[in-house]
């Protein structure tokens, strides 16, 4: 059987509506071969882990622009080790500042992406870290 | 006809010679680019002459300032009248911080008051939700009651100062509590003056900050057009916004289509759901707009939005005072053109979209500091911030006449241009049923996707230059000084909304509430009983779960 493409969730946790990043980068995604489901915007920690496994997907990416990331992104790692799901990667962007992302690492985060990443950066670290969890 | 057919003919051969010059010069030389456009990829030409506006009408297309159409501007006296307004939007933390910063901004000569609410207010939700979590006060300042109003607004004098509100799904909520609070201070109605944006078309769009659906939406705000029109006769009920539009991606033509198609929208609700005419409103409504890096786009962009505007007022919809046909608006340098990078570069972008704003004849301005890119800004570069405004309304002298750019050939061509593009966008939506049908359909998200991807991949190829991030990159990292807003606001008003939960009275709470939801049933407007729960220390949230009770909530469709 062939290995199936890639699925990578997009999602907004939190109250902040700035998407242009992530629907940019969820478009991305999809050029680049990969299944893409995209939130959109206002999703609480819970009901993005909820959809992560009901999708059953490879990678999540989360977008904060508020400064709520503290807060959210360790959250959706907690709630995936609670389903037993801590294998699915995290990763986040939006306005991190530098001091707060080796906290973020700490949190299970497991990259960081800020502002003016080359999306071929991201492609790249998604190419080298994820694997699809069907074929483990 | 601007030109006479004398002065046509000899450009058009002095041009052909001209030409001929060129094609020796670019085949020798060759030019820097194939193709140069502005930031939102609209192609410009190498040079613009008589022949570019032969068929642009002095009298009908430009004119004079304060002269329908108002391409040239609203008022006859332009800025030597009266500057624009310096109003700079600010808000963080609790109240108590937000009004140290408004009275920091006065004593330095802001001239008008601008307010950042955080997410949980901007949503509708209380800070002790937990939707609410971690948010209180990052992006601006966390109101939940009453209470907190009269802390934000201590020893600001409403009758003198004007306030904008930037709130749109709970506007109704938050008005109530400026309106109740006006009214402590013995300031009358009538008397006090500012802005809420109260938007939701383009929150649809582009900002994505949605509680109900569109069509209680717009109900909730035809209800504030028709309570300010008959008891605020000097509050702007809606400011019809392009800025988060343009910040969301979009190009300067979609910005400006998508948000007059806005306003239409609302004038045609106000006309048909309380059968107002226009002239009892229309005065009352005002814009936003994003100032770009792009600065002759934007300049035509302002023009050709003034003229669209008082065509569209007079000759669609019929109105017949001047100040229905006006265009006033209010101005934000953009936020998506600053960059993390080397921060302090962003003073310098600042400078020039707010220079494009003046030369726009914007009625006031938002200037963003440097550190905004991060977070919240803190007082010095605000301070830096405003200062930039200060300059150039009182010493570069660009504000002695007014629209020095009318008649440049160039500048109006592109303001012709704007203007076609946008009809174009109009028309279209128009054919799909108006703005609501295009919005459901997905038609201006979808347009402003594609520009915004558009944008991003000529950013990745170089094709555009973004000084620090594509092009003259260092490798040292600049660092400037950041606001940080500590979690002990986030305890201290969840202590102060616990405080006012237990000391008010819970039976005329319950019972203005009950008001409210029947007044929303039976399609009544809901400001008197909105200002009556606040008085009663009603919670926003409170407010807004009777909203979302009676009209149900909007989920994000999630396109991209």
């Amino acid at each position: 059987m062939a290995e199936r493409n890639l699925r990578v969730m997009v999602a907004k946790p939190g109250l902040d509506g700035h998407d242009r990043g992530a629907r940019v980068l969820a478009r991305s995604f999809r050029d680049a071969g990969y299944e893409v489901i995209y939130t959109g915007c206002h999703q609480t920690p819970e009901q993005i882990v909820e959809a992560a496994l009901q999708e059953d997907v490879d990678l999540i990416g989360l977008s904060c622009l508020s400064g709520a990331h503290k807060h959210l992104f360790p959250r959706v790692v907690r709630l995936l080790e609670e389903r037993d799901a801590g294998d699915i990667p995290v990763i986040g962007g939006g306005i991190i500042p530098d001091k707060d992302i080796s906290y973020l690492y700490e949190q299970g985060i497991r990259e960081v992406f800020t502002p003016g990443t080359h999306l071929q950066t991201i492609l790249d670290w998604i190419e080298n870290n994820v694997a699809s969890r069907e074929a483990l | 006809m601007y030109f006479s057919k004398e002065l046509l003919d000899s450009c058009s051969s002095l041009r052909k010679k001209w030409e001929d010059e060129v094609r020796r010069v670019v085949e020798k030389h060759g030019e820097r680019d194939k193709r140069f456009t502005t930031v939102s990829d609209h192609p410009i030409k190498r040079t613009y002459d008589p022949l570019d506006i032969q068929d642009t009408d002095f009298q009908n297309d430009m004119g004079y300032p304060g002269v329908y159409p108002y391409t040239r501007g609203i008022h006859s006296t332009g800025y030597r009248g009266r500057l624009w307004t310096y109003r700079m939007f600010s808000g963080m933390g609790t109240a108590r911080d937000t009004n140290q910063r408004w009275q920091m901004l006065l004593e330095q000569g802001q001239t008008g008051l601008s307010t950042a609410f955080d997410f949980p207010t901007l949503m509708g939700y209380d800070t002790d939700d937990p939707h609410a979590a971690g948010e209180c006060g990052r992006c601006g300042v966390a109101v939940d009651t009453l209470e907190d109003f009269r802390i934000l607004l201590k020893d600001i004098p409403l009758d003198q100062v004007t306030t904008s509100m930037t709130i749109n799904p709970p506007a109704s909520v938050t008005w109530a509590m400026y309106c109740a609070c006006a009214q402590e201070q013995g300031v009358p109605l009538e008397k006090i003056g500012g802005t809420i944006q109260n938007d939701m078309l383009k929150e649809f769009i582009a900002q994505k900050t949605f509680m109900l659906p569109p069509e209680p939406s717009i109900k909730l705000i035809s209800d504030t057009v028709e309570f300010g029109a008959k008891h605020v006769p000097k509050w702007n009920t809606i400011s019809i916004s392009g800025y988060h539009i343009r910040e969301a991606g979009s190009t300067a033509v979609q910005e400006l289509a998508f948000t007059l198609r806005d306003g239409m929208a609302y004038v045609e609700d106000v006309m048909e759901r309380k059968g107002m005419h226009p002239d009892e409103f229309a005065p009352r409504l005002s814009f936003f707009f994003n100032s770009h890096i792009d600065f002759f786009e934007e300049i035509a962009k302002m023009r050709a939005a003034r003229r669209i505007w008082a065509k569209v007022m007079r000759e669609r919809y019929g109105a017949e005072d001047p100040r229905s046909w006006w265009l006033r608006f209010h101005t934000q340098t953009a936020g998506c053109s600053l960059t993390a990078q080397q921060p302090y570069n962003n003073v310098v972008r600042t400078a020039t979209e707010a220079l494009a704003a003046v030369l726009g004849g914007t009625q006031s301005l938002h200037t963003n500091s440097l550190d905004e890119v991060y977070c919240l800004p803190t007082d010095h570069s605000v301070q830096i911030a405003l200062r930039t405004q200060q300059i150039i309304g009182e010493e570069t002298g660009v504000d002695n006449t007014v629209d020095p750019l009318g008649g440049s050939y160039f500048v109006e061509k592109l303001t012709n241009e704007m203007e076609e593009a946008a009809w174009e966008y109009m028309e279209k939506i128009d054919e799909m049923g108006g703005m609501l049908a295009a919005i459901d359909r997905g038609y201006p998200q979808m347009e402003i996707a594609d520009a915004s991807f558009t944008y991003q991949q000529q950013i990745e190829s170089g094709e555009k230059t973004l000084v620090g991030v594509n092009k003259y990159v260092t490798e040292e990292t600049e660092e400037c000084p950041l606001l940080d807003i500590d979690e002990e606001v986030e305890r201290s008003q969840l202590e102060r909304l616990e405080q006012v939960r237990k000391n008010r009275e819970e039976r005329s709470v319950k019972k203005s509430l009950e008001e409210l939801r029947s007044a929303c049933r039976k399609g009544d407007n809901v400001m008197p009983h909105c200002i009556e729960a606040v008085r009663n220390l009603a919670t926003e949230q409170e407010i807004c779960d009777v909203y979302r009770e009676v009209y149900g909530e909007y989920r994000d469709p999630g396109l991209f």
